[in-house]
């Protein structure tokens, strides 16, 4: 029997769309923190890539098993020590990020691995979360950052412009950046009005 | 696990299962009887390997006329075949899952089984493996099955089934006759055990499993280099037999062979047995792998 799986524009995030856009066909894909797999399904099935994903989450490797993806059950902040330099044409990093223990040594190995890689965080200085604490004195919880404070995955807390510095001070090149809010790419004031920060970036010493 | 409906569902699939040489069910092992000396092989059989083991299904295999296999899964020293399988014959699988296994034994996994070995061969009837027809070393093989028992359970799983529970029936006023509900359960399942197995059998396949190496000093990235097969590796929490980190070995090698691979821990606190215990959830990850190879 033939499945034939029709995934619709309107289906993908946002976000997985852009990132759609930025992959090159038939490369080579390691998401860490895949979450569901759709991400890497939506790849290999418009990109034809060889993906791999890594996961902590066991009904979330469950998820990609169902779909027929490669998947290790591990925790991103253990490194990736068996994937040698630059054997990853992309290292995704969508909404991982700000959720690892250790986001600088996180990226520096994605950075390794990865001939390009793809970040993608909610930036916490969003004008809705700016407004929230200045006026709510709470800390915000919007469609990006939707978790209660005593219950939220995010561990670090940053916003598109502590990012750009960041890979400023660490020489990280970034090649495409898109802010979006709401389905809608944000071109003026993005540390205010970009909802999401996605970033394809290169380690300048290549 | 096995069955129409289930992770494995033979409305799907057809499952070939047979024992392995070496064994006494089936297959031939020590206690099968030597054609030429008309008596049972005893310690005449020679030493068996896991590659044996594999190679005869191989040949069973060839003789059902099957090209390649959807699948091979195992457990344990099931999962050693399944190993040997993906290096031996890489062509004729399509996918592979090892679970709870290893790709060689560490020291303390070879002493166990020396300590099982040692108390069936210090059984006086033993009489170096030459027992067919006499009196079987029971205490020996019983012994060793007990030592088995502990290594496949956890300090969790024992608590939660014995806790300090006194067995029912008294002893009589015997000293050290089982008192514990646990002493029992182990000298309860090393007597049944007797009843179905075969001592020299025992003998034989913990030593297939101690030699069985496919590291052997190879450089870990060539072990699987060129298998083209799907691998699923699973590895349960509280295994400290096959701990995960074993699991996760494999998966290292099939990384650096750049094999497709996935990886699951899944969590239980029946130790080692969870392999055949938690079929609930291994069925459903097992039976979601293969659902997605055709």
């Amino acid at each position: 029997m033939i499945k034939v799986i029709v995934i619709q524009k309107s289906e993908i995030s946002f976000d997985n769309q852009i990132i759609l856009s930025w992959i090159k066909s038939s490369s080579s894909i390691l998401d860490l923190g895949c979450g569901n797999g759709e991400l890497l399904e939506l790849l290999i099935k418009e990109k034809k890539v060889q993906g791999q994903g890594i996961e902590v989450n066991q009904q979330s490797i469950y998820n990609c098993i169902i779909k027929g993806l490669n998947v290790f059950q591990q925790d991103v902040d253990s490194g990736l020590c068996d994937f040698p330099s630059s054997s990853i044409d992309y290292v995704i990093l969508n909404q991982t990020f700000q959720q690892v223990k250790k986001p600088s040594f996180v990226l520096k190995e994605a950075l390794r691995v990865g001939k390009n890689t793809v970040v993608g965080f909610p930036n916490f200085l969003y004008i809705s979360s700016r407004l929230k604490m200045c006026f709510g004195g709470r800390v915000p919880v919007t469609p990006a950052l939707p978790y209660d404070w005593y219950d939220t995955p995010n561990l670090h807390f940053f916003s598109i412009s502590d990012f750009l510095d960041y890979c400023k001070i660490k020489k990280i090149q970034i090649k495409k950046s898109v802010f979006i809010t709401k389905n809608k790419k944000i071109k003026l004031f993005p540390n205010l009005f970009g909802e999401i920060g996605l970033f394809l970036l290169s380690s300048c010493s290549k | 696990m096995i069955g129409p409906g289930k992770g494995i569902d033979t409305n799907k699939f057809f499952v070939v299962c047979s024992n392995i040489i070496g064994g006494c069910q089936g297959s031939t092992g020590p206690s099968s009887i030597n054609l030429y000396t008309g008596k049972e092989y005893s310690t005449d059989f020679p030493i068996i390997t896991i590659g044996d083991m594999v190679n005869a299904q191989k040949a069973l295999i060839n003789h059902l006329k099957i090209s390649k296999l959807l699948s091979v899964i195992g457990g344990s020293m099931g999962g050693m075949q399944v190993l040997q399988w993906m290096i031996a014959y890489p062509e004729s699988i399509k996918s592979a899952i090892p679970i709870a296994t290893t790709m060689k034994h560490t020291p303390q996994q070879i002493a166990f089984n020396e300590v099982g070995r040692e108390a069936i061969i210090s059984d006086p009837n033993w009489n170096k493996g030459h027992y067919y027809g006499s009196r079987v070393p029971a205490k020996g093989l019983a012994l060793a099955r007990m030592i088995g028992h502990i290594t496949y359970m956890s300090d969790d799983s024992m608590s939660k089934k014995f806790g300090r529970h006194f067995k029912t029936k008294k002893n009589n006023g015997i000293k050290f006759e089982p008192e514990f509900e646990v002493e029992g359960y182990l000298r309860y399942r090393g007597g049944s055990f007797v009843k179905r197995f075969d001592a020299n059998s025992y003998l034989y396949i913990t030593k297939a499993m101690d030699n069985f190496n496919i590291v052997n000093g190879k450089d870990i990235g060539h072990i699987f280099k060129g298998l083209r097969a799907k691998i699923l590796v699973i590895s349960f929490e509280s295994d400290w037999l096959y701990p995960s980190q074993q699991s996760q070995e494999i998966v290292r090698a099939c990384k650096l062979a750049r094999v497709k691979t996935s990886y699951c821990e899944i969590s239980s606190s029946y130790g080692h047995d969870a392999f055949l215990l938690e079929t609930g959830e291994e069925g459903q990850i097992i039976g979601h792998f293969l659902n997605t190879l055709n």
